[in-house]
């Protein structure tokens, strides 16, 4: 029913006075996807958001969508819904109402309106919440009249602003499941503003991690996760150890690279030889015996802490301190007990920055 | 914006073809009725004919301008071509009849210098009436939309109509003659240009003198302008709160709170001079405690009230009630649940209005405060009858145009001072509220939460405020409308309803014949006003939102062009409409539209303050998510937030009204024999002495637009955004059966 659209972004700059909150941001997202904006407060991913939705236009460069150049028209002449942080709903209109309101202001007769507008609400699970007001709603059906009250409208682009940050955390998981779904379902292009990382490694085909008004690395959540760029990067998205190795280029983009005892292959980003980072992810390590000739690096237990299905460890090595995780099935080390690191072969990578 | 742009050029081609273009002195429906055939005669026809048959052709441009405009709408055009054929259409068009307009005037050709190019013309013309204004504003409509097409004002129509039609009216109606005037400033008494005289007159030590302080007779008229605007700026605002707070969460009960709503709004139904002759009847050297303190304790109380008390007094009373307004909208905008998180953090009653509902004030409270000082700043009526030998800015003025040695160089030097006063009271005000900090409170979420009731001892010192000018004000009241229905106050206290007589009798011969003194002025005074009302607030509150929503280049200049017309003194404008709008082709000294344009633009700025400070507590996003779910501006503007701020509409509908009714320094020097104002009329019969029948016709003038005020209350009825109601404790015994 859809025809879901594409976004690029080209070269796109926005100051506001003499603050920079988008410095030359360029990005494609493909027709179809959900595609996550992440990154700290402040960092421009919601500027970004606005400017797809007609709310700020940038101050240089182009953003189009569905390959039409939409830079700097208004909001109502281009095919995009938005569900808002605050969920904006109208107070002084019934649920219906606001529902409604996308197809009455383009003219759409009114019987039709509402019809259109109970299947919405009947797709969100609010059948029947027609005639209530928004102040008689929870938190949760909000949030669902606002996302009800953008796919009304069909668009080709929806965006959501930090949709989820008002409600509990039960609510949010379920509430993001039910948001892909529903992307999924209607094929629509999503772009989706969170500075939570679970969230947007949960539902994104892609994600966007912004930092200082610039992109800091985009991909797909897994290759975010195993292979980050900066240890900003690294940090911000699930918990990463940076240890100090040597770097020895073997071709043109793999080399060889000394943690420890063992010597991995891995890309070497750019990076020159010499001494540089690796970021390594707290579940990519088998802990063993001191003396296992697969340890690349050894230590001491530090703290040990028990989680159920997993134990956590802090272990003081010649690295420096290393925060590990491993299956508590595997066995528990207490304190002081000197043990050896494996690598696991993923959860690696060599930081560019 | 080819709605508005198609809708615009209609609008201008029904006008040229079917409204006369020049203005009918006897009112252009007495003309159409009286006069057969008015549409062949020279002074009557539309712009076709004019055009076609009486040898006009400057007028082509009047009727070939919308239909070119119209074409481009029509037309299947991309865009943006359609854009630029609006903006040449109507902006051309436009230029062509101001310039023919100027051009041309009740003499042939305006400019000497034109004659040599074109020839003799034999052949002269009046100020434009129905056909030449509404064409020049659909032209307007679409040249605006073709802006907006072209990529200006955010490319949406409405915006750019809107923008336009508030900057032409204030450039034509604020603008336009304040220059004229303000020339006056840089010419001497002869009139002829001499800068320096504006120099000598400035530094005059009448202006800026400090003898008062040094024990001398008086200060200079400035000094005392801003000490007066200072008091009862803040007079104004400590009391307008106190009611407010009252009123909203004084847990008052019904019995006592309807009835201070109430009061607080008589001083603003009350024609101009009638609380300053109130005064003087109860504290005059014959009022009533002046006689009763002579009588009882052998007190010689004089003349202290006229001066700077009296001023005072009567300003606090006539503007107590406009910070009221303006208060109470933001203290009942207020979201509960910011004063319920306050408390839940165990903040104590009284330090949660110190510190969460008295900051989220201040907006409100500056704004009030503000508007108290230009009042008083703008005030003559009071200042006139109280003033004595205390003179303001206002009255200097007054008499400086008026007075026995009438000087305009003086007046217009005065009203730049007074200008420049406004001016930085404007910018302070800005400074102190600026568009930085907003205190959103009706947000896009749904808003639960009850106001708190006031802490005791704030409430004690509410009601200590309250009550006692409660009881002063019903005191004045009582005491001055019995002045109409006694023979001669303080001299023969008979009863008598002679004076009622007189303004309003009326017979049964032949017929419902109106043979009262006042009917003539009251009925005109009602006809106008109400013309005025609706536009003025609808004004207001479009400038309201373009103004505080909408983002395009030149916004803040425009709104303080708009704004300044508010701190001009009505006498300033008076004297300036008269100076500018007496030619062609704005040729309106003497018809009652003079008095609408000026009822408008005077009372403008005060539906635009209180829309502004409404629309400052909705949530900007409640705007964007109209606009991404497909709205435009007029979406937006229609359907979001007119309802949201309904209450403020009305408030700012019937305040447009009262204010037309009760206004008297700006149109004094306006109205003729035949649009006389029941406020000049007072005025003149205060003048004559006749102090009974001045207030029989100010209480006919009360009782009536209280009871317009009644209706307005009906029809807003409760906002509607679900917010709990506070629940009475107990449930009357019998209520429920």
């Amino acid at each position: 029913m859809t025809r879901a659209a594409d976004i690029r972004f080209e070269h796109v700059v926005k100051r506001f006075g003499a603050a920079t909150a988008v410095r030359d941001v360029s990005f494609h997202i493909p027709a179809g996807e959900l595609c996550t904006l992440l990154g700290p407060s402040g960092c421009g991913k919601t500027t970004i958001l606005r400017m797809v939705a007609g709310l700020e236009y940038p101050t240089e460069g182009r953003v189009l969508i569905g390959g039409r150049d939409v830079s700097t028209l208004p909001p109502a002449e281009r095919d995009v819904s938005m569900v808002f942080q605050s969920y904006a709903l109208f107070p002084h209109m019934t649920v219906l109402e606001n529902v409604s309101y996308g197809l009455a202001v383009s003219g759409k007769p009114k019987r039709a309106a509402a019809e259109a507008a109970r299947a919405a609400l009947a797709s969100v699970g609010l059948a029947g919440f027609d005639a209530r007001l928004p102040s008689e709603l929870s938190g949760g059906q909000q949030q669902r009249v606002a996302v009800a009250r953008a796919l009304v409208l069909e668009p080709s682009v929806l965006l959501f602003d930090e949709p989820l940050s008002n409600l509990d955390a039960r609510l949010r998981r379920h509430m993001r499941e039910e948001i892909r779904e529903l992307q999924q379902r209607l094929g629509v292009t999503a772009l989706y503003v969170t500075h939570d990382q679970s969230e947007a490694l949960a539902i994104s085909d892609r994600i966007i991690v912004m930092n200082n008004a610039v992109i800091a690395q985009e991909g797909t959540p897994s290759s975010l996760y195993q292979a980050p760029r900066s240890a900003f990067v690294a940090g911000f998205i699930g918990d990463a150890n940076r240890l100090p190795a040597r770097l020895r280029r073997i071709d043109a983009d793999q080399a060889e690279v000394t943690l420890g005892r063992a010597v991995l292959r891995l890309p070497h980003y750019g990076r020159a030889d010499g001494d540089v980072e690796l970021a390594l992810r707290p579940e990519a390590v088998r802990l063993t015996t001191e003396d296992d000739p697969e340890a690349a690096l050894t230590g001491s237990v530090a703290k040990a802490a028990y989680l159920g299905g997993t134990m956590e460890y802090t272990l003081a090595t010649e690295a420096g301190e290393i925060f590990v995780t491993a299956p508590s099935a595997a066995g528990q080390h207490a304190p002081g007990q000197r043990l050896g690191i494996a690598l696991a072969g993923h959860g690696i990578a060599v930081l560019a920055e | 914006m080819r709605a508005a742009g198609i809708a615009g050029a209609a609008v201008a081609l029904i006008a040229a073809l079917f409204f006369p273009w020049y203005l009918a002195q006897d009112g252009v429906l007495t003309a159409l009725r009286e006069i057969p055939g008015w549409w062949r005669e020279a002074d009557f026809a539309p712009a076709v004919l004019q055009a076609s048959s009486q040898g006009r052709w400057w007028l082509w441009p009047a009727v070939l301008a919308p239909l070119a405009a119209l074409i481009a709408g029509v037309a299947p055009l991309p865009r943006r071509a359609r854009a630029t054929g609006f903006l040449v259409a109507g902006g051309a068009g436009l230029a062509l009849l101001v310039v023919q307009g100027l051009a041309i005037g009740v003499q042939g050709w305006a400019w000497p210098g034109l004659e040599s190019v074109f020839g003799v013309l034999d052949d002269r013309q009046y100020g434009i009436g129905w056909g030449g204004s509404l064409v020049a504003m659909g032209l307007a409509l679409t040249a605006s939309a073709g802006l907006a097409g072209r990529g200006a004002f955010r490319g949406d129509a409405f915006t750019a109509g809107c923008a336009t039609a508030i900057g032409i009216g204030v450039l034509l109606f604020t603008f336009l003659p304040l220059a004229a005037l303000l020339g006056d400033a840089f010419r001497d008494a002869g009139g002829a240009l001499s800068p320096l005289a504006a120099v000598t007159r400035l530094a005059d030590d009448r202006l800026w003198g400090l003898g008062c302080l040094a024990g001398g007779p008086r200060c200079g008229v400035v000094w005392n302008t801003l000490l007066v605007a200072t008091l009862v700026g803040f007079g104004t605002t400590v009391l307008g709160l106190a009611f407010a707070l009252l009123v909203t969460r004084g847990r008052l009960g019904v019995a006592l709170a309807k009835p201070l709503r109430w009061l607080t709004v008589l001083p603003i139904v009350t024609p101009p001079f009638i609380l300053g002759l109130g005064l003087i009847l109860i504290f005059g050297r014959s009022g009533v405690v002046s006689q009763l303190a002579a009588d009882w304790f052998g007190l010689e109380l004089g003349r202290w009230i006229y001066g700077l008390p009296g001023i005072l007094l009567a300003q606090l009373f006539a503007f107590t009630p406009i910070a009221f307004l303006v208060l109470i909208g933001v203290v009942e905008g207020l979201s509960p649940t910011l004063e319920e998180a306050a408390s839940m953090l165990r903040a104590s009653p009284e330090k949660i209005f110190r510190t969460v509902t008295l900051p989220l004030l201040m907006p409100g409270l500056a704004n009030a405060f503000l508007l108290g000082f230009i009042e008083s700043i703008a005030d003559f009526g009071n200042a006139v009858v109280l003033g004595g030998s205390f003179n303001v800015l206002a009255t200097e003025i007054f008499f400086a145009v008026v007075g026995a040695q009438a000087d305009p160089g003086r007046a217009a030097t005065l009203s730049l001072v007074l200008l420049l006063i406004a001016c930085l009271v404007f910018v302070i005000q800005q400074r102190l509220t600026g568009g930085r900090k907003s205190f959103v409170s009706i947000g896009g979420k749904g808003d639960g939460g009850l106001p708190p009731a006031l802490p005791p001892r704030l409430r004690r010192l509410c009601l200590g405020l309250a009550l006692p000018w409660a009881g002063l004000t019903i005191g004045l009241y009582v005491l001055a409308v019995s002045g109409a229905f006694v023979e001669i106050w303080g001299r023969d206290n008979t009863p008598t309803l002679r004076h009622l007589a007189k303004a309003f009798d009326f017979e049964w011969t032949q017929g419902l014949q109106l043979t009262g003194l006042a009917w003539n002025s009251v009925l005109t005074t009602l006809e106008l006003a109400a013309i005025a009302a609706p536009i003025t607030a609808g004004f207001g509150i479009l400038a309201a939102w373009l103004f505080s929503r909408a983002k395009f280049a030149g916004r803040g200049l425009l709104e303080f062009a708009t704004l300044l017309s508010f701190a001009v003194p009505g006498t300033v404008i008076g004297v300036a409409y008269l100076r500018a709008f007496n030619l062609p082709p704005l040729e309106l000294a003497g018809t009652g539209a003079i008095i609408v344009v000026c009822f408008i633009f005077r009372n403008l700025p005060v539906g635009l303050r209180s829309g502004m400070a409404a629309m400052a507590q909705i949530d900007r996003s409640l705007d964007e998510a109209s606009s991404t779910l497909g709205g435009n501006g007029l979406d937006a503007f229609r359907r979001v937030l007119m309802p949201l701020l309904r209450p403020a509409i009305i408030a700012g509908l019937t305040y447009a009204f009262v204010r037309a009714m009760t206004t008297i320094s700006a149109v004094i020097f306006l109205v003729t024999a035949e649009t006389e104002l029941a406020t000049v009329f007072i005025v003149n019969r205060v003048i004559n002495g006749d102090y009974g029948l001045a207030i029989a016709v100010a209480v006919v003038l009360i009782v009536l637009m209280l009871a317009v005020l009644g209706l307005a209350q009906l029809a807003v009825g409760r906002r509607r955004i679900g917010r709990r109601a506070a629940i009475p404790l107990s449930t009357e015994p019998g209520a429920a059966a």
